[in-house]
This record gives C-alpha cells, structure tokens and sequence, in this order.
C-alpha cells in the first residue's frame, strides 16, 4: 500500500508519454496499414512487389533493432530524430508492416460478386470501395486490428530504452531510487499496462458490435 | 403566301428525314458482338461470336453448362475483357477508344460512360449485404447519376413497388427469401434505367417454389418494350414466352438462331436436337 | 550525408555478433521448449472441471497476453535475483509465448471433430488413451505451422533479452556501438543478421501453411 502511494506518482507521469507514443503509433499504423494493405492489391507487379519488400522487411527483423536503428542509426546520414519522432516511426512502420496483412485479406476475403455488381452499376473506383468493399471488409479487420493495438500497446514499451520517459523508463528510474520495493514497483507497471490494454480491447469490441449491425449474408 | 406550299414541302423533307433517321436509329443495333473471342488460358470459350442486339429487342441465349454463356454476359458489362473482336455499344466500341487520332484501350471514364448504358442481374443475386433494400437500389442512382436523395428514394419506391418489394423496403438482404433478393437485384439494376439488361439465369438458384414470381417481374419488365434484354436462362417454356428472338450457344459459337418457335419446336441442328431433347419432359414443348 | 557506410567497420561488428549468435539460438530453443510446455500446462488447466480455477487461469493467460514481455522480464529479474539472467530471459520468453500457444492448441483441439470424441467413448478408450491416441494425434499437425510461427515471433523477441543483460546479439551491438561510435554498422549488421534467420524460416512456415493447410 504504502509502496503503491509512493510509487504510483512516478509511474503516472510516464503513463502520458505511454498513451501519446501509443495513439501516434496507432494512427501511423493504421495509415500505413491501408496504404500498403491496398497497393499489395494493385495492378501494377512492381507496385505489388515493392508493397511486400516494406512488409517483409518490417516483419523479418525485430521492433526493438528498428527503433535503435532509427534512433542511433539514422543520424549517420544526417536525420537526427527525437526520441519520440523515432518511437512513433518505429511503432508505426511495425505494425503498419502487419496490419497491411490484414487490411490486404480482409479484401481479398469480400466476395467477387460485390465487386462485380458494384461495377455493373457503374460505381466509380472510389466508391466501389468506399461504399460497398470497405463496409464489409472492415468488420472482419476490426478483431485482428484490436489484437495487434495490444501488442503496439506492449511494443511502446520498448520505447524506454531509447531514452524515452514512457511508464516503464519512470520504473527503471525510481527502481534504483527505491530499490525496496523493486518487486511491486514493476507489478504495478504490469497492472498500469493491463489496465490500458482492456480498456482497449473493451473499445475495439464496441466497434466489432457495432459494425456487425445488419451484416451477414 | 406564295410561299407557303415551299414552306410545306421543305417542312415535309425535314419530317421525313428525321424520320428516316429515327428508323435507321430503331435498325442500328444497341449492341454488338463482331468476331468477339475469349480464352482463359490455353481454353478457348468462345470462338467469334457475332450478335447483334435492336433497341427493346429480347434475345433469350440458350445452351450447354459451360458453352460461354456467362462469359458473353460479362464481357458486355465489362467484367471480362474479350481476347479477340469487339463489341460495341450504341455505336461505339467498347474495350477501346480514340485518343490524339489513335484506338487505345479504353481507360476506366470511357468503361464507365458506355457501362451506364447496360445493366446486370447476376445468377446470385449480389445484394450488397450492409445496405438495406432501399439504399441498395438508391446507391448507384445517388453515387453515379447524381440524382438528389429524396428523388433517388422516390424512383426506388416505385421501383420496389413495381417489383412488389416496397414494404421490404428497410430491411436487409440477409432477412429476405432468394426470391426477394432477386426481385430487389432486378429493380437495383433497372432503377438506372439502361438501354440493355443482362440477365444470368436469374432464377437458377432458388428454391423452385420462388422461380414463379422473379420470371412474373421479369415478364412484366419485358412487356414495357424500350429496353433491350439479353437473358441467359434455363426455362425453356419462359424463354418460348418471353423471346423475340433466341440463341443457341455451343462450342464456342452461335449454332442455330431465330424466332422461339423455329429454334425450339424445329431445331435444325444435331446439337440442338440433342440439348432440347434434355428438355422435353414437363416442359410443355412438343 | 556525413559519415558514409564503412565496410571494415561492418566487417569487424558482423564478427563480434556472429560469436553469440549461439546465445541468442540457444535462448530461441529453449524459450519455444518453455513456451511449449507452459502452453500444454496453461491448456490442461483452462480444461478443468473446476470453474474456479478455469476462471483463474483464464484471467492470468489474459494478464500475461496483455502486458509487455519487457516489464515481464524486468519483473522476473528483479523478482528472482537468483537465477541466472539467460534462465530469467528463458523463463519470461517460455511464459509469455506459452499463454499464445495455448490458444493455438485449443484451436487445434476444437478442431477435431466431436464425432472422434464420441467414437472413442463408444470404444470405450480411457480419458487418457482418448487424448494420446485419438485427440492429439489428429490435433497437433494442423497447428505445426502456427507454432513455426510463434518460434519465429519468439526469436524475433530475444534482443528484449538485452534489457535484463544477457549477451545477446543486440547488446552485443549496442556494446560496439558505444565503444566505436559505429552506430550505423552495429545495428544495420545485427538487424541484416535476425532478417537473413527469420525470412528464410518464415518461407518455411509459408510453405507448411500451404501444404499443411491453415489452423488456429
Ligand atoms: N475466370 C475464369 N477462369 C477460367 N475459366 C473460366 C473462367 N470463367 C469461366 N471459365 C470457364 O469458361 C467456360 C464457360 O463458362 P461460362 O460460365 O461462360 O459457361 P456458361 O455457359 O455460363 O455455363 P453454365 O450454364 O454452367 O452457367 C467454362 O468451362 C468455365 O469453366
Ligand atoms: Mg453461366
């Protein structure tokens, strides 16, 4: 108890940092995720092939190299990067390299026949996929979306070790500085981490239901 | 008023050749069909199918599973691109266009304005499933011809009325009867009022307790006149009924074609000897 | 453009990574064996027949799942100040991926037909015969290559081993980064290194999937 009052102030101040590095790092996925989702469906070979080296790039190495890299990296040629500008990028290139898997199936998985009869009724490109494709494509991406916002979530911590002063580089500080109450001091930050993500996971249900609202079939 | 039997005469040649013109317009096909080909692959479907389709004409095709009956459907509404020939549309090609003096592939504006002509009810009905019935059939008339709402919601009651769907006008496809979908498909597609419609066997997935009233909504549609119809079915008897002209597809070609009465009751060929006598039973033909 | 890429330099930090390359394998291996203990341990006990204690289990593979690796690590290391730091970093990688391939396991148990459960009561087979004989046999293949995936997902995890300092392949760069100021060649070498062993083991995977089918 007394360790919670004591501690609990430390880690709330690196709880903006968290949320700040995970919404930024949620909308550049979410950007690159349909981006690249997309143009891995285009018409184009080269298009299609440069759209997979980005996946297969970000998904063969690992989050924490791609953000030292960026960090430490980068400035080599010149691009000097905040700690936060780099978490976020770092984050957002990540799971952007996922979530274009799942915007590309999701797709892939709406039926021809919606394609086709959008095209028999001369719908434009845009709003054959604005108005008939993506309503249906979207409720099948919200719950691997909702599974990869909790691994994001988890991956921000990683941005502790670029010296960003997320919830859990505020633990490893106050750690040396109550080094007593290590145990519950990273307990607590585990509880923090668990709170966020259901809170997540309990918003991203509220979309799956209300998407799924007259569906099927 | 010397002048006025010159007045007369030139008023007469002028009636007269707007005339002429609007008959060769009744003569010139709405669509064409010249030399077209289509492979998939090493498999050649359909080899040089010349068809030509009148404006209000209703041309039934007919033929073999697998004969490229489809196939010839979906390459006019643009689904398929034909591997050989050309089709038109009221005059003008399809598949390409001139661009600076030369043919090109035709680019997606040109698709788009000679697809706004055609219109297509598929064999499984494609509803669009997050869409009521009401803003399925509003859709293309709002997003494409740019008709205000509240009279695109006007055109598509009465188009739901027509078809007998209006009071199923706020529910989901997946709450209908195939039979209802398809009546909901027909009137999505005839709210555009297009020069041809494409029909695929629009009854060949229903229950048969529904076949019944889609070909009643089909029948009546036909009974309207201006617009042309290309239905591919298997039901020979509302082929007989409803047919200006019929077709019969087998090999990749157009076999024998003609009135319903001499394509189905005096087959000239073998083949369509053989492929009606699979209808013979129960099908009223003698 | 500053300073360019330097060869020797990239030359010398591909040698000093490639000496512990065997740690980080090591860690792999060991974490997946962990992992698919653990997970089989974590299945067993969310069949219980005590509601309480699926509830339990259930809520912990939840915890587990939805926390960072990295405070788990931190949490363990400080929590057992004991054990050696590649048995903590072992440990955390086999909880943590256990909780995920548990779930892959109970979909390759759903999976198998209610009919095969059924035929083998009528057979009259023990409870365990069932599951040894019958379940498992028909359970595990279709899940092989989900379970690829997760040893890939693992090894991708490993450098997180840094954090609790264990000598792996990406302290060993940041080490030669510091000592240098060679960042460049240090982490381009060690991210060129995890990409030459992941892809070629995810196509692997990718080529299981389609022979083996999807599961999971
Ligand atoms: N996209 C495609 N790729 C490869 N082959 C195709 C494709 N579409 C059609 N085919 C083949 O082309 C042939 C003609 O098909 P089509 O659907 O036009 O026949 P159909 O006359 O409509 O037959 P049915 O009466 O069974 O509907 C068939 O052999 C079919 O398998
Ligand atoms: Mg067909």
């Amino acid at each position: 108890m007394e360790a919670g009052i004591l501690l609990l102030p430390g880690l709330l101040r690196g709880l903006r940092v968290t949320l700040e590095v995970f919404v930024l790092g949620a909308m550049l996925a979410l950007g690159l995720s349909f981006a690249v989702g997309l143009l891995r469906l285009s018409r184009f070979p080269i298009v299609r092939t440069l759209a997979a080296a980005y996946v297969e790039f970000f998904r063969g190495t690992s989050l924490l190299i791609q953000l030292f890299w960026l960090y430490y990296a980068l400035p080599f040629f010149g691009v000097e990067l905040s700690a936060l500008a780099a978490g976020v990028l770092g984050l957002g290139l990540n799971y952007g390299a996922y979530g274009s898997e799942v915007v590309r199936s999701a797709i892939r998985s709406v039926p021809k026949g919606q394609w086709e009869a959008a095209i028999a009724l001369n719908l434009s490109p845009l709003v054959r996929f604005r108005r008939v494709i993506l309503p249906q494509a979207w409720p099948l991406m919200l719950p691997p979306f909702g599974n990869l916002l909790i691994e994001l979530l988890k991956g921000t911590s990683l941005v502790s070790m670029i010296t960003l002063g997320d919830m859990t580089f505020q633990a490893m500080s106050l750690r040396t500085t109550y080094a007593r109450y290590e145990v519950p001091l990273f307990l607590l930050l585990l509880v923090l981490y668990f709170l966020i993500a259901t809170a997540t996971s309990a918003i991203v249900r509220r979309l799956e239901r209300r998407a799924r609202v007259g569906r099927s079939a | 008023m010397a002048g006025a039997p010159a007045i007369v005469d030139a008023n007469r040649a002028l009636q007269d050749r707007a005339r002429a013109r609007e008959d060769a317009a009744v003569r010139r096909p709405i669509v064409r069909f010249r030399g077209v080909k289509k492979a998939f692959g090493a498999m050649t479907v359909l080899e040089g199918i010349d068809l030509d389709l009148y404006p209000g004409e209703k041309v039934v095709v007919i033929g073999p599973s697998g004969s490229g009956k489809t196939t010839l459907a979906r390459m006019l509404m643009t689904l398929e691109t034909p591997s050989g020939g050309e089709i038109e549309v009221d005059g003008e090609p399809l598949f390409t266009m001139v661009r600076r003096g030369r043919r090109v592939p035709a680019d997606e504006r040109h698709l788009a304005r000679v697809r706004g002509k055609i219109g297509m009810v598929f064999q499984h009905f494609n509803l669009f499933p997050h869409m009521t019935v009401l803003r399925n059939v509003t859709e293309a008339l709002i997003h494409v011809r740019r008709i205000p709402p509240e009279e695109a919601r006007r055109r598509t009651m009465a188009m739901l009325e027509r078809v007998g769907m209006a009071e199923h006008a706020d529910k989901y496809p997946a709450q209908l009867s195939g039979g209802q979908k398809q009546r909901v498909a027909i009137a999505r597609a005839l709210v555009m009022e297009p020069k041809v419609m494409l029909f695929d066997e629009p009854t060949s997935a229903l229950d048969p307790e529904l076949v019944g009233e889609v070909l009643a909504v089909i029948k009546e549609i036909a009974a309207k006149g201006d617009m042309a119809m290309l239905l591919i079915t298997h039901e020979m008897q509302f082929a007989r009924e409803i047919a200006d002209r019929i077709v019969f597809i087998d090999g990749g070609k157009i076999v024998e074609q003609g009135p319903p009465e001499e394509v189905l009751l005096r087959p000239k060929s073998e083949r369509l000897k053989a492929f009606l006598a699979r209808f013979r039973n129960g099908m009223g033909l003698r | 453009m500053g300073d360019e890429w330097r060869w020797d330099v990239a030359w010398a930090a591909a040698r000093k990574i490639a000496a512990v390359v065997p740690v980080t394998i090591a860690a792999t291996v060991l974490g997946f064996v962990v992992a698919a203990a653990a997970g089989l341990a974590w299945t067993i006990a969310r069949r219980s027949r005590s509601a309480l204690v699926r509830g339990a289990v259930e809520a912990a593979m939840e915890f587990v799942r939805r926390t960072p690796l990295l405070v788990q690590l931190l949490f363990l290391y400080v929590a057992f100040p004991r054990l050696s730091v590649f048995a903590i970093g072992v440990i955390g990688l086999g909880l943590h991926y256990g909780a995920y391939l548990s779930e892959v396991y109970r979909a390759g148990i759903e999976a198998v037909d209610r009919g095969q459960w059924e035929a083998a009561r009528a057979l009259n087979f023990s409870r365990q015969k069932t599951w040894t004989r019958i379940i498992l046999p028909q359970a595990i293949p279709p899940i092989v290559p989900m379970m690829g995936n997760y040893l890939i997902v693992l090894f991708k995890e490993t450098p997180l081993l840094f954090a609790i300092n264990v000598t792996e392949m990406m302290a060993v760069a940041k080490q030669f980064g510091s000592e240098t100021f060679r960042y460049l060649e240090a982490f381009t070498v060690v991210g060129v290194f995890f990409f030459l062993m992941s892809y070629p083991a995810s196509l692997v995977v990718r080529w299981l999937e389609a022979r083996f089918g999807r599961a999971g």
